[in-house]
């Protein structure tokens, strides 16, 4: 078991009469990427804010890199890198002078400085836009920009805190290839996401938060376990065909109104081929077959607050 | 590295970026000459025969050119509570605050550009003061210099109260408006008519602000009217304004971010 990059023990933080953050403990090891996971207004930011230094925490025992925020800042923010929930760059100046502005506040030499600045410009795609104002660029391109004026200090730890939230499609590829690279190179991230599929493709472990507590944590598919599910849906356009299936397969959940049926099973090739054989032998044939897993969004809906699985029978919830 | 050449250093990097902000968007600083230089001409040209009580239009300019000067200085340290809200908001200072840098360097950058843009400012509106034919009486060098102390020092003390209005301001337009009183005080003051010229009950609320004796005191080293006491009051001014708007700053500054 390697070190710990981050560790947290009984973090606490209230606005108030508000409690944002209910004793979560927290601990990620090295060169690993945590997701935090969790609906609008579930304390991710603030958990984010704690740990790079920007608000202190209530009670509770952090350490960054091996330091205390509270009692060493400055050695935790010389282990980190944040890229906030708003992209924080200065639309007033250029991509290449926002990266130069880091590198001094980095006090590279100006040589250092120069390269630095344009290697990470060229690896994010803004060697184009490098010489025009900020405030012109694209969504995708802000954040890019972003991110790599994050990653001029060179750090180990870094914070994302819903780093594609409000980008299209492609771009929220190619920041996810921006995670991987990072990762592959040693640094340990810590993410924060509201997308499910984002924990699931970039997270090595995953921690559901929820009304300021950690409600569930674990690999996605260690999440996806807690969750029964799965199941192939078969939907019929002709009721004749339709009624004709619903006897060849008892153990369906039939929906007459829709003309489908869901078979419960975990989508094995052996499953599938039963299935098939038996629809088969009555002679039928759907006009739409799925297979169901169980995926992130069950287990989010099934351990967030007030979050019922749609079209799932009670015990799913248990 | 130990907290003084890094605070220098930082300081010195973040005010670079202040005055590359400046230098890229002139306008910025230029549409806030507009208001002293157009009360300038207004006053000169259009009310000028009428306020002056037949002293003469030269006389009236020399009169007014003080108080023209003071209140470029409230006006341009508005741009500072305006870029320190614009920072604040749009997340640049959450991630300067996320470095290891000198903390302080964040708000002195900003308080010396503006610093140096009140005072470049003040140059800029005195051109066009002596382009409409105000002259000095025989200013010696020592009261120049004195007169630029002034300008330096009342720009300072307003660049901090400016600062601590960016602060508390949830964006830039709140910024802006809350930061109104830097350039409507001068009105209020004896810039444009004496203290005696006006109603009795009024007197006291233009004397006791920071611009009537600082005017009064310019107005002395330029054109060597009587200062008596309202140098030293100026001074005090500033070195108030300046501790309050730092501690105010500062102490708002480094509260928890919610």
């Amino acid at each position: 078991m390697s070190t710990s990059a981050i560790a947290a023990n009984g973090l606490r933080k209230s606005y108030g009469d508000q409690v944002v953050l209910d004793g979560i403990d927290l601990a990620v090891p090295e060169g690993t990427v945590f997701s935090l996971l969790g609906p609008n207004g579930a304390g991710k930011t603030t958990a984010v804010k704690i740990l790079s230094t920007l608000t202190s925490a209530d009670a509770g025992d952090i350490r960054i890199g091996g330091h205390d925020p509270a009692a060493d800042p400055r050695a935790v923010r010389a282990a980190i890198g944040v890229t906030g929930q708003f992209s924080a760059v200065d639309g007033l100046i250029t991509g290449e002078e926002n990266m130069r502005l880091m590198a001094d506040l980095h006090h590279l030499s100006r040589r250092e400085g120069r390269r630095v600045a344009a290697e990470l410009l060229e690896r994010f795609g803004l060697v184009e836009a490098a010489k025009k104002p900020a405030a012109g660029y694209s969504g995708g391109m802000r954040r890019r920009l972003d991110i790599a004026m994050t990653l001029v200090g060179n750090p180990r730890i870094i914070f994302l805190d819903e780093p594609t939230t409000g980008l299209d499609p492609r771009s929220r590829h190619s920041m996810w290839g921006v995670i991987r690279e990072l990762v592959a190179g040693g640094v340990t991230v810590f993410l924060t996401t509201q997308y499910l599929e984002e924990a699931d493709q970039l997270a090595d472990r995953i921690a559901v938060l929820d009304n300021g507590t950690i409600a569930a944590e674990g690999s996605a598919e260690e999440l996806k376990r807690l969750v029964p599910g799965g199941h192939v849906r078969l939907r019929f356009t002709d009721p004749n065909t339709y009624r004709s299936a619903a006897t060849a397969l008892p153990g369906a959940t039939r929906d007459d109104e829709a003309l489908t049926l869901q078979i419960p099973g975990d989508g094995t090739q052996r499953e599938l081929h039963s299935l098939l054989g038996a629809l088969h032998s009555a002679g039928v044939e759907a006009d739409e077959l799925t297979v169901h897993t169980p995926d992130l969004d069950d287990v989010f809906f099934a351990l967030t607050e007030g979050g019922t699985i749609p079209g799932r029978p009670e015990e799913a919830l248990r | 590295m130990n907290n003084l050449p890094l605070a220098l250093r930082d300081s010195s990097t973040l005010l670079r970026r202040n005055l590359l902000h400046a230098r890229r968007y002139p306008s910025l600083t230029l549409n806030l000459l507009l208001t002293p230089v157009m009360l300038l001409l207004l006053f000169v040209y259009i009310f000028g025969d009428a306020m002056s009580g037949g002293t003469g239009r030269t006389a009236y300019i020399a009169y007014i050119v003080p108080g023209i000067l003071l209140m470029t200085v409230g006006s341009t340290t508005i741009g500072a509570a305006v870029s320190v809200s614009t920072d604040m908001s749009e997340g640049i200072t959450a991630r300067f605050r996320t470095m290891a840098i000198h903390r302080g360097s964040i708000l002195i950058g900003h308080v010396v550009g503006s610093v140096l843009r009140s005072v470049l400012s003040v140059v800029l509106v005195g051109a066009v003061a002596v382009a409409i034919g105000f002259r000095s009486a025989d200013a010696t060098v020592l009261e120049w210099l004195a007169s630029c102390g002034l300008v330096a020092l009342f720009a300072l003390a307003l660049t901090w109260i400016a600062v601590g209005m960016g602060l508390v301001s949830p964006n830039a337009e709140a910024a802006s408006n809350n930061a109104m009183p830097l350039i409507l005080l001068p009105l209020l003051s004896s810039a444009f008519v004496p203290l005696d010229s006006m109603p009795g009950w009024f007197q006291p609320i233009a004397r006791y602000q920071p611009f009537t004796p600082g005017i009064e005191t310019l107005r002395g080293l330029l054109l060597g009217t009587e200062i008596g006491h309202n140098g030293w009051i100026a001074i005090a001014w500033c070195v108030g304004l300046t501790a309050l708007g730092y501690f105010w700053s500062t102490s708002t500054f480094d509260r928890d971010t919610s």
